[in-house]
């Protein structure tokens, strides 16, 4: 079990798997999103209040939670990378922040045009979910800034991984706003007590593209790792007798 | 205490310090954390009397009225325990209905009259806000006040 950590947690061990690994997280999760895509514009009825507008959570809502979900992968790898030492760990975190970057603005983007039709607004200040998503938008720039302005890269994991910790707050915030304060934005319906709020001819689609979405992310994740792991390698051996064997790769 | 156990005592000491100094200042902030004030809290005086605020709940059934060949229009809005009505000139979100969640901006004008300047549409979560179902249920059970025309007698403090 411990060899299992041990070995995943060396570089060239993780560069390998995660070639292995990519693609068959990215064939499932097209599939998932395709499946999705089409259940949800055609399968799906309409919604008794919203119409068709309704549709858009498809991409709105595994956005948002990958928005969140991104986060804690950065935070909890900065902190195994903090406690344990483990630069593969820094690598992931670092290779996590922009796409959770792109989900987060993927889910305020789709907010606000599903927002203005069926709320009558684009934004409002003063909603807690919407700004705590838009907070999350910003950490993670910051996050980003911070790593790109300290030229050493230990240095840069240690201080941006105790920024991505301090920020996790902001996630919890995200999650609960609907429930701990009055808000524009509808309370949870997934996750409600006694089974989620939705017809099922709606729900299966959702929990696809959420799945899809899922894989997707891990997938280009993975191949995220391994551009990081090779430009924070690139001073080693292993890395050097990989791009001068005949078979490269 | 090897290094290792420092490092994560160090962390989750912090993060318990930040998770504290987090919950203090969303308690303080708490009034303006909450994006509406629910009616009965209105009626109670409970909201912001210096500036605009937000008001939420359902408008009532039938209670909608338009002045012929303008825009005004006059509804109440209720949480199932006290209701007021509200005056709004302008163009209303497609999903504003009767019997739907809304959040209306403005002032309290005489007369105990909202004088909204913004209606913005409320869709529930089955595809009513759970704040808005909340106060309703909490309301329902117990059933003090019958709705009347204009501000209902109400006694808010029960809740």
């Amino acid at each position: 079990m411990w060899k299992f950590f041990h070995q995943l947690a060396s570089p060239p061990h993780f560069y390998r798997l995660a070639a292995v690994l990519s693609p068959w997280l990215a064939a499932p999760g097209i599939a998932l999103i395709a499946y999705g895509v089409y259940a949800g514009l055609f399968l799906a009825p309409m919604d008794y209040q919203q119409g068709d507008a309704f549709r858009i959570i498809y991409v709105h809502v595994p956005s948002a939670y990958l928005s969140m979900m991104a986060y804690m992968i950065m935070a909890v790898s900065g902190g195994i990378g903090l406690i344990w030492r483990i630069k593969l760990s820094h690598a992931v975190a670092a290779a996590a922040a922009p796409l959770g970057a792109a989900f987060t603005f993927l889910a305020l983007a789709t907010g606000s045009i599903w927002g203005r039709p069926m709320w009558g607004t684009w934004w409002e200040w003063g909603d807690p979910r919407l700004t705590s998503e838009l907070i999350l938008l910003f950490l993670y720039f910051g996050y980003m800034a911070l790593r790109a302005a300290i030229d050493d890269t230990a240095k840069a994991d240690k201080a941006s991984a105790v920024l991505a910790l301090v920020g996790v707050v902001n996630v919890v915030i995200v999650h609960y706003s609907v429930e701990w304060w009055s808000s524009l934005h509808q309370g949870q319906t997934l996750m409600k007590k006694g089974g989620p709020a939705m017809d099922p001819a709606m729900l299966y689609p959702l929990l696809a593209m959420i799945l899809g979405f899922t894989l997707l992310f891990g997938s280009l994740l993975l191949r995220r790792v391994r551009t990081e792991v090779l430009f924070r390698e690139r001073r080693t051996r292993w890395v050097r007798e990989m791009i001068l064997s005949p078979e490269g790769s | 205490m090897k290094p290792r156990q420092q490092r994560m005592l160090a962390l989750g000491l912090a993060a318990i310090g930040i998770a504290i100094a987090a919950a203090f200042t969303l308690r303080a902030f708490q009034d303006n954390m909450m994006f509406f004030v629910e009616i009965s809290d209105v009626v109670a005086g409970n909201y912001p009397k210096q500036r605009n605020f937000r008001i939420g709940g359902l408008v009532v059934d039938g209670s909608v009225e338009r002045e012929e060949g303008s825009m005004d229009l006059r509804f109440r809005v209720t949480d199932m325990a006290c209701e007021i009505p509200v005056s709004y000139v302008g163009v209303l979100p497609d999903l504003f209905r009767e019997g739907q969640g809304v959040v209306a901006h403005g002032r309290l004008g005489e007369e105990g009259v909202f004088v909204a300047d913004k209606i913005l549409a409320k869709h529930d979560e089955n595809y009513m806000a759970p704040e808005v179902a909340e106060s309703l249920a909490k309301h329902v059970e117990n059933k003090t006040a019958p709705l009347r025309d204009g501000v209902s007698e109400c006694n808010p403090n029960d809740s």
